[in-house]
């Protein structure tokens, strides 16, 4: 109770109310998350059961159109899947591959950061230098070379259900070291400061103070860039699956949805191609000017803590 | 055109999110030619604000929103902001607490210095550096040829606030504005400063203002001191009155509560409470929670800023007769 | 200096910081070859001195001199490079954290910066919970709202604002917020360093008071580090000056304000801006403050001092005791010739 009062009288709550844009955005991705999540309750047709598709319905264009189908309200894919509901399972699927990914590489990068900001020296040293490799190798190549060892090793029908998690750590492996910068770069600032050194002088170990002093301390800009990553996270899929790298058709993503499309784009099948693109720039956007507003908020230097 | 300086009723606002804030509330003053005025107060008070104010440089969300500032007979804060930039740093130059916001760590003392002068005269670049040398040697700069080639960052801190005195003295101002400028530096260091200050005021008949927190200070440097407490002047008076004997109940207090005048190890006498906070200034005189012979009439109605004893000497107090 | 009724003894305590870099920044190129060189900042060099029980003793020096890294180093913070810290007769520099725990309880510290002193995460509660719980695992949950509840009444912060976090806090409410951390455990000595210095004028008066007040109440021991003399000339008993990581002057406080010795304290003594006092003239120091990374040979303050001669500029001078029970070290008090 006493923290949502404080929530309630809180700069965050204020400018958040003042911003038009920051208030859409987080409606629009609400409705977005809450869509996803019940996705098997919301979407008019389950698309992983194939005893609901039928061959015949393929390319079935929106309702409003010449041809259209009442059944099929944005019209049907190439398989016959009511395009709607697949869509409605793709964002599932890019969402949770997007946040499962920056969950991923921000415990990664928040460790290794802090143990490189609290330590220093030849570790330091040590897990800066893998930071500068890991970022100096794309990581499309990393998941090309991954995907297909993948592939072979474990066949297509295994890839099928691991896609998910494999793409979760290959996205998130390759961005890590976002997340140890920034957070070895605040706990530089804060090890130094003198509350750490009453902690020292009281006599409390190096670990709980790097945990419970320092660590929630450097969590501002992590929630910042955070943001910014699992839109990017949710692109790298999105990329992937383009390149026909990342989910399954049959269980596609938004990403592998356009990709799917894309091939008969000119044979008039546009719909295919162009809603999952419009629901992706949709979700990106929204997720970027969130980000954009919190940033701006959680300016350390506006920030008065 | 009696006055260098008059600051007639001044009033400085912050728009904020909750409505204005109100930082100052009515402040009168005046500095004659080659005067040295000290504005004494703690953080909060508004004296700093009030420096800002003169020279119409108020970070946003600051204005004025009401009073006048006037510079030998020119209403300075109706100036447009391209006049103004003519006489800031021409007329009136200031000085801050860190001489690292003058300086520009890039470029040499000599560039610097050269720039501000080809900005305000009409000289050549030969002439800029004579007068830019001269300066430094009116500083006490040991081999100044030297220095003016340097960096800021090749000279130690005293060496710095002595060239942000030299470049503030390139255009011959009539008045400068001294915003804590030795707050940063060692007492030694300290010293040489504020003799420098009162030496060239003496010799160029430039009037100072010296906003600072520290009373040794300003006791030793003014000719008159201002008392500012919560955005207003409590008192202001010839400083040797001010100090030796204090009418207000606030400077009192202050001057009390330094340690040196009394018994070491002694108790200190503090004032109780603290300066509020522009939010919740309380009603009539600002002071009044943490007065010791406050009245009902000071919970009410807010004191005027009226002279006692002599015509110089104004304390805005009830109970003080 | 050895003195077994000391609390605190510190032999000859040196540290050196390494602010070289990285094996690249050290190299520099000279005289054709590459050479590999080192930058340390010589913070403290050859400190020696003792805090009897219940004394106060201020350390004060113009910023850069060494003092804030003397009180770090007292409390272990910095490990020394040589010399001893001896607290009541044990030898505590040496000490593995563990070992270092029991004085942990009985050394405590009190900040400059009200602002970076306090974790800006943690409510009050927590803040001053922690040294309690840490140093007495088995305290009940009443043992420790007791305790907090009292050491809260006795720095004069509201009980009931315990669930309020710093920011919460003006700069003296801070002040004593941290002072109650320190108090939490009941030390004997604390460190206190520029405690007010951060502090308007009233606001100062009250911690100040605040801190004597503990002093006679708990029977506290204080290593005061200032640079404000007039705060040390009311506060302690003893005064250390320091000037470029050396110990220059100690002595009783009276003694050193009425009749400073060494030409340094003298000139430090000269330059604080007296109430009212229109002085004549402050002694004029020459040349400038040398930096800590390249300190002079010989006596550190030969470059500016107005006595210097040839043996300054060659031999350091040791801190000597004149039979007014101050210390000096200075060749020319030594030689008369002041």
């Amino acid at each position: 109770m006493k923290s949502w009062n404080r929530f309630k009288n809180s700069y965050l709550l204020y400018s958040f109310k003042r911003d038009p844009v920051a208030i859409i955005s987080f409606c629009v991705l609400a409705v977005l998350g809450v869509i996803s999540i019940l996705a098997p309750v919301i979407a008019p047709y389950n698309t992983y059961d194939t005893a609901t598709i039928d061959i015949m319905d393929a390319e079935t264009p929106p309702t409003w159109m010449e041809d259209g189908d009442e059944r099929f309200i944005l019209g049907t894919d190439i398989q016959g899947r009511d395009l709607l509901s697949t869509m409605i399972f793709g964002l599932r699927v890019s969402l949770l591959i997007g946040v499962g990914a920056v969950l991923f590489q921000s415990f990664v990068g928040i460790l290794v950061g802090i143990i490189s900001g609290f330590f220093g020296g030849k570790l330091d040293s040590f897990l800066m230098r893998l930071a500068d490799i890991q970022f100096s190798l794309p990581y499309l190549i990393v998941a090309i070379f991954t995907m297909a060892i993948f592939k072979v090793a474990f066949g297509i029908g295994r890839y099928e259900d691991l896609a998910e998690p494999l793409l979760i750590i290959i996205i998130g492996l390759s961005q890590w070291p976002h997340y140890a910068r920034t957070v070895r770069a605040s706990v530089l600032g804060e090890k130094n400061k003198e509350y750490v050194e009453a902690a020292r002088v009281i006599g409390i170990s190096r670990q709980l103070i790097m945990f419970r002093h320092i660590l929630p301390n450097t969590m501002t800009p992590v929630l910042v860039i955070s943001t910014i990553q699992v839109a990017n996270a949710i692109m790298s899929e999105a990329a992937l699956s383009f390149l026909g790298l990342g989910m399954p058709i049959t269980r596609p993503s938004l990403g592998s949805l356009i990709r799917a499309g894309f091939e008969y784009i000119f044979s008039g099948s546009w719909w295919i191609t162009f809603f999952p693109g419009v629901l992706l720039v949709i979700l990106i956007l929204v997720i970027l000017l969130l980000g954009d507003w919190l940033r701006d908020v959680l300016n350390p230097k506006l920030y008065k803590g | 055109m009696s006055h260098l300086l008059e600051v007639k009723d001044l009033e400085v606002k912050f728009a904020l999110r909750f409505g204005d804030l109100t930082a100052i509330n009515g402040v009168s003053l005046t500095l004659d030619k080659g005067e040295r005025l000290g504005i004494v107060g703690e953080s909060g008070a508004g004296k700093s604000v009030t420096g800002f104010a003169i020279i119409n440089l108020l970070s946003k969300p600051g204005y004025i929103s009401a009073g006048r500032v006037l510079l030998e007979g020119q209403e300075l804060n109706r100036l447009p902001e391209e006049d103004m930039r003519k006489i800031r740093g021409n007329r009136i130059s200031m000085i801050f607490q860190d001489p690292m916001m003058t300086l520009n760590p890039v470029l040499t003392i000599k560039t610097q210095m050269i720039e501000t002068i080809l900005a305000h005269a009409n000289v050549s670049k030969t002439e800029a550096t004579d007068i830019a040398l001269d300066k430094l040697k009116k500083v006490h700069i040991p081999s100044s040829e030297k220095r003016i080639h340097q960096y800021p960052h090749e000279c130690s801190g005293g060496m710095r606030q002595r060239i942000v005195v030299a470049i503030a003295l390139l255009t011959n101002p009539a008045l400068i504005i001294a915003d804590e400028p030795t707050t940063a530096l060692d007492v030694t260091i300290q010293a040489e400063i504020m003799d420098l200050l009162q030496e060239l005021c003496a010799s160029e008949k430039m009037g100072l203002i010296l906003i600072t927190h520290d009373l040794g200070v300003v006791s030793q440097v003014t000719e008159r001191i201002a008392v500012m407490y919560a955005g207003k002047i409590a008192e202001i008076g010839p400083t040797q009155v001010v100090i030796h004997d204090p009418q207000h109940p606030y400077t009192q207090g202050l001057i009390k509560a330094l340690p040196g005048s009394l018994q070491p190890g002694s108790r200190l006498n503090q004032i109780p409470g603290m300066m509020p906070t522009l939010t919740d200034i309380p009603p009539g005189c600002a002071f009044h929670p943490r007065c010791t012979i406050s009245d009902t009439i000071c919970r009410m109605e807010v004191p005027a800023l009226i002279s006692r004893h002599d015509h110089d000497h104004m304390i805005a107090c009830h109970v003080v007769k | 200096m050895e003195n077994d009724n000391s609390l605190l003894a510190v032999n000859n305590l040196v540290k050196h910081f390494d602010i070289s870099g990285g094996l690249l920044e050290q190299l520099r190129w000279k005289n054709g070859r590459i050479v590999r060189r080192k930058t340390t900042v010589k913070a403290l060099n050859d400190i020696s001195f003792s805090i009897m029980p219940r004394e106060i003793l201020g350390v004060v020096g113009e910023s850069g001199c060494g003092k804030s890294t003397l009180a770090r180093a007292v409390l272990g913070l910095y490990p020394p490079d040589s010399g001893e810290i001896n607290y009541q007769s044990s030898r505590i520099d040496n000490l593995t954290p563990h070992q270092m725990l029991p004085f942990r309880k009985k050394m405590q510290m009190i900040f400059q910066d009200p602002y970076a002193s306090l974790n800006p995460r943690m409510t009050v509660k927590r803040t001053l919970e922690e040294p309690f719980l840490f140093h007495n695992k088995s305290a009940t949950p009443t043992e420790v709202k007791d305790k907090v509840e009292e050491v809260m009444q006795q720095v004069g912060v509201e009980p009931s604002w315990i669930t309020r976090y710093p920011h919460e806090f003006s700069g003296g409410q801070r002040q004593r917020i941290s002072i109650a951390r320190a108090l939490m455990v009941d030390p004997e000595f604390i460190v206190a360093d520029e405690p007010v210095s951060a502090l308007d004028v009233s606001i100062q008066a009250q911690i100040l008071n605040l801190l004597m007040e503990a002093q006679e109440k708990r029977g506290l021991t204080y290593l005061f580090i200032t640079h404000d003399l007039s705060v040390v000339e009311h506060f302690s008993t003893r005064v250390a000056v320091m000037y470029l990581g050396k110990i220059c002057e100690l002595a009783a406080t009276s003694e050193l304000f009425e009749s400073p010795r060494h030409p340094y304290t003298q000139a430090l003594l000269s330059a604080i801006p007296e109430l009212g006092r229109q002085k004549p003239t402050h002694i004029k120091l020459k040349g400038e403050v040398p930096t800590p990374i390249e300190l002079p040979a010989g006596c550190v303050f030969h470059g500016r001092c107005l006595y210097t001669d040839e043996r300054c500029i060659r031999e350091v001078p040791q801190l000597i005791s004149l039979n007014s029970g101050v210390e000096v070290a200075c060749h020319a008090v030594e030689e008369n010739r002041i």
